[in-house]
């Protein structure tokens, strides 16, 4: 671009209207063109003599990586190009504002802190999906757009895992922001989706206790501390914090990625379901401890394979398996379910379970569970469902349930499948009879209507008898 | 333009004919051969015929060292090679020979260059292997992009000016942006004998207007290209490795 950016300025057909921003490696504009009817922002990277090179590189990531993103928690790419040798990126320009006003107004109460790390939790697994790690996640580089959802922008220092890491190689310095940069990438491991949970762990700890939990590291020596040297626990500091919310906090800071969640859907399964966080050491901590055993086996365990590609787990090697149980199901059907489940999760060690029975209700507002009668149905039917999962939940960690009270049972574990990002469903199908043929089974609808993978299962010998 | 790319087809036909048929599926507009023509393979006559004829209409062909080697044989081969070029040499029409000893050594379209082994003393056919090597080709050449073939191996090497060289290993069928600041060397795998470890053939298309390359698989009949190698009674070792792949 010739000489100085100014308003009123036409690039490729693109019109500066004013500057919206003006960051370490590049500059933002609110730009218009006659094709596009929403805002639209076209960045444009400092790419003089003596600038950063980082930001040069980074900028040609984010030109690979933005086009091949799709979602409502990215930005939408609308081009890119170059005039005189410079480069430019046009993409949508978010209605909303970023999480980092967020960050100076002290405390959060817990319910709150969950409910934004889920948010974000879930816009993070769109993008690990999408085979994108972040590798930037801090409060200002995450968007919560007017509809309620996350978005995450700057994709300067990501990594596409199908595309060439230009930052990998030439850059000897870890990439991140300080405060905020996970154990991993100070050692320059980019492999890992689990580092953006580390970093939204580090988002979290500050909504609930005010504090950075690794300060603001300015030097390499103080960046490095993360790997020996725990946080503080957030209840030692703010002791309204529930230890559920430390629990999950502390488990995304853990320095062995393998340590944290298999997934950040996983990471989103747990903020939206506090009660069911099984509590360990880590929720009643109230000094650091001592991370040298630790941090040893996870060192042994990256140098095993000559630096790269290591233990890094994508998201399809950690599903969330939702399994539907109609409790008043014949005792066949019911074990056919069970016995899916157990050669289903035999061979995923990072899986979750989701149990869940929908407990039908006649409309909405007839039906009370409020009262003691619809509670100890509530409760009778979580114990019913506790009992059919039996040894299916010997990994306690693992394993949540859920009794939902619902006038449409179909529609129901299908929100709850959306909802929760499961990648599996399990259900039973009942056999074939007049009453299900004119009302439609849920099964099928289920079928028809999930955003995933749906195993139906039928107990042996049904379907022959009644085909 | 849509260009598609084959090297190393080493008169595997059944190989070739697979992965023409897909990469036709694409409608490319150019096709480019990137040499080693024969060699290895039991359908040499096939083979030269076949690229001739594409040649003809317009495909644009390079010498690889085993096409080199047929009218001057050369002492850097294996023995395997050196006997499956020596029972090529006697299945080849001196039409055909003669074709394979006019191929050029390199050609150039545009901001792209196409030679079999390196544009870094191309005649003595060094391997791009590291970056140290593909450093020597890029300092060799003023193309934006250079693809090569003769290591068997998929990979691409790139480098903005003033930067380092890097590498990476193309993952099959994901389009990889050939940013406009960087320069590139890809090295493509084989279509007649891939030693990735993938027996499926390689090859890749080149779309010029989305700048990407995509390396492409084909599976193919290999039992059929092994039975043609065990029936010219070519060594052993290059049937069986066709499965594996390496």
């Amino acid at each position: 671009m010739p000489g100085r950016l100014a308003a009123g300025m036409v690039i490729d057909g693109f019109t500066l209207v004013a500057p919206l921003h003006r960051g370490g490696m590049a500059e933002l504009w609110t730009v218009d063109t006659p094709n596009e009817t929403k805002p639209l922002a076209m960045k444009i990277p400092f790419v003089h003599e003596g600038d950063d090179p980082t930001a040069i590189v980074g900028f040609e990531m984010e030109q690979m990586i933005l086009p091949r993103l799709s979602g409502p928690h990215v930005p939408r790419y609308v081009a890119s190009g170059e005039i005189e040798g410079k480069p430019y990126l046009v993409m949508e320009r978010i209605d909303g504002t970023s999480l980092r006003p967020l960050m100076d107004e002290g405390p959060q109460r817990g319910e709150e802190v969950a409910a934004l790390g889920a948010k974000v939790a879930r816009a993070l697994h769109a993008l690990h999906l999408q085979h994108v790690i972040h590798f930037d996640i801090k409060p200002s580089n995450v968007m919560l757009r007017s509809s309620g959802e996350a978005c995450l922008i700057d994709f300067g220092l990501s990594r596409h895992l199908h595309l060439p890491d230009l930052l990998s190689e030439e850059f000897r310095l870890p990439l991140g922001t300080g405060p905020y940069i996970s154990p991993e990438q100070v050692l320059r491991q980019r492999n890992d989706p689990r580092s953006d949970q580390f970093a939204l762990g580090v988002m979290l700890y500050v909504l609930a206790t005010g504090h950075r939990p690794f300060g603001k590291p300015e030097s390499l020596s103080a960046l490095r501390k993360r790997i020996w040297r725990q946080p503080i626990p957030p209840r030692a500091l703010n002791p309204d914090i529930q230890p559920w919310l430390q629990e999950i906090i502390l488990r995304c800071l853990e320095v062995d990625p393998a340590m944290r969640y298999p997934s950040a859907s996983q990471l989103s399964f747990a903020l939206e379901h506090p009660e069911q966080t099984v509590l360990t050491e880590r929720a009643h901590r109230l000094t650091r401890g001592n991370l040298m055993t630790a941090f040893k086996s996870w060192l042994r365990s990256i140098g095993q394979e000559a630096g790269d590609v290591t233990q890094a787990l994508t998201p399809a090697s950690a599903p969330i398996i939702l399994v539907c149980v109609h409790l008043k199901a014949q005792a066949s059907l019911l074990q056919a379910v069970h016995d899916t489940v157990t050669r289903l999760i035999a061979s995923q060690a990072h899986m979750r379970l989701a149990c869940l029975t929908v407990q039908k209700i006649r409309a909405v507002g007839i039906d009370s569970t409020l009262d003691a009668e619809g509670r100890n149905i509530h409760l009778h039917h979580l114990a019913e469902l506790k009992h059919w999962a039996g040894d299916l939940a010997k990994a306690a960690d693992q394993v949540t349930f859920h009794v939902i009270e619902a006038s449409d049972p179909a529609a129901a574990v299908i929100d709850f499948a959306r909802h929760n990002a499961v990648d599996q469903i399990v259900i039973g199908a009942r056999s074939s009879s007049a009453i299900r043929r004119f009302l439609g089974s849920v099964s099928s609808r289920v079928v028809a209507e999930a955003p995933c993978t749906v195993t139906v299962v039928r107990a042996r010998g049904e379907a022959s008898i009644n085909a | 333009m849509r260009i598609a790319v084959f090297s190393d087809i080493h008169a595997n036909r059944q190989a070739f004919e697979a992965s023409f048929a897909q990469a036709a599926a694409a409608r490319p507009d150019r096709i480019v051969i990137l040499g080693d023509i024969v060699g290895y393979g039991g359908d040499p006559d096939w083979a030269v015929e076949r690229v001739a004829g594409l040649a003809a209409q317009g495909a644009v062909v390079v010498k690889g060292n085993h096409d080199a080697a047929i009218a001057t044989p050369s002492t850097a081969m294996n023995d395997a090679a050196s006997a499956a070029l020596d029972w090529t040499r006697q299945q080849l029409s001196p039409a055909q020979a003669g074709f394979l000893s006019t191929l050029p050594m390199s050609a150039i379209i545009e901001d792209l260059e196409f030679v079999h082994a390196s544009p870094a003393s191309p005649a003595s056919w060094p391997y791009i292997t590291q970056n140290r090597d593909a450093e020597r080709a890029l300092a060799a050449t003023k193309s934006r992009v250079t693809l090569c073939g003769h290591v068997h191996r998929p990979t691409l090497y790139h480098a903005r000016s003033g930067g380092r060289v890097e590498h990476f290993v193309p993952i099959s069928g994901v389009a990889v942006p050939l940013l406009a600041q960087r320069r590139w060397i890809g090295v493509l795998g084989s279509v007649g004998q891939p030693r990735d470890g993938v027996p499926a053939a390689a090859y890749a298309l080149l779309d010029t207007s989305a700048n990407t390359l995509t390396i492409l698989r084909a599976p193919y009949d290999v039992a059929g290209a092994q039975a043609a190698i065990r029936a010219a009674g070519l060594p052993e070792s290059l049937a069986a490795r066709l499965a594996r792949g390496a």
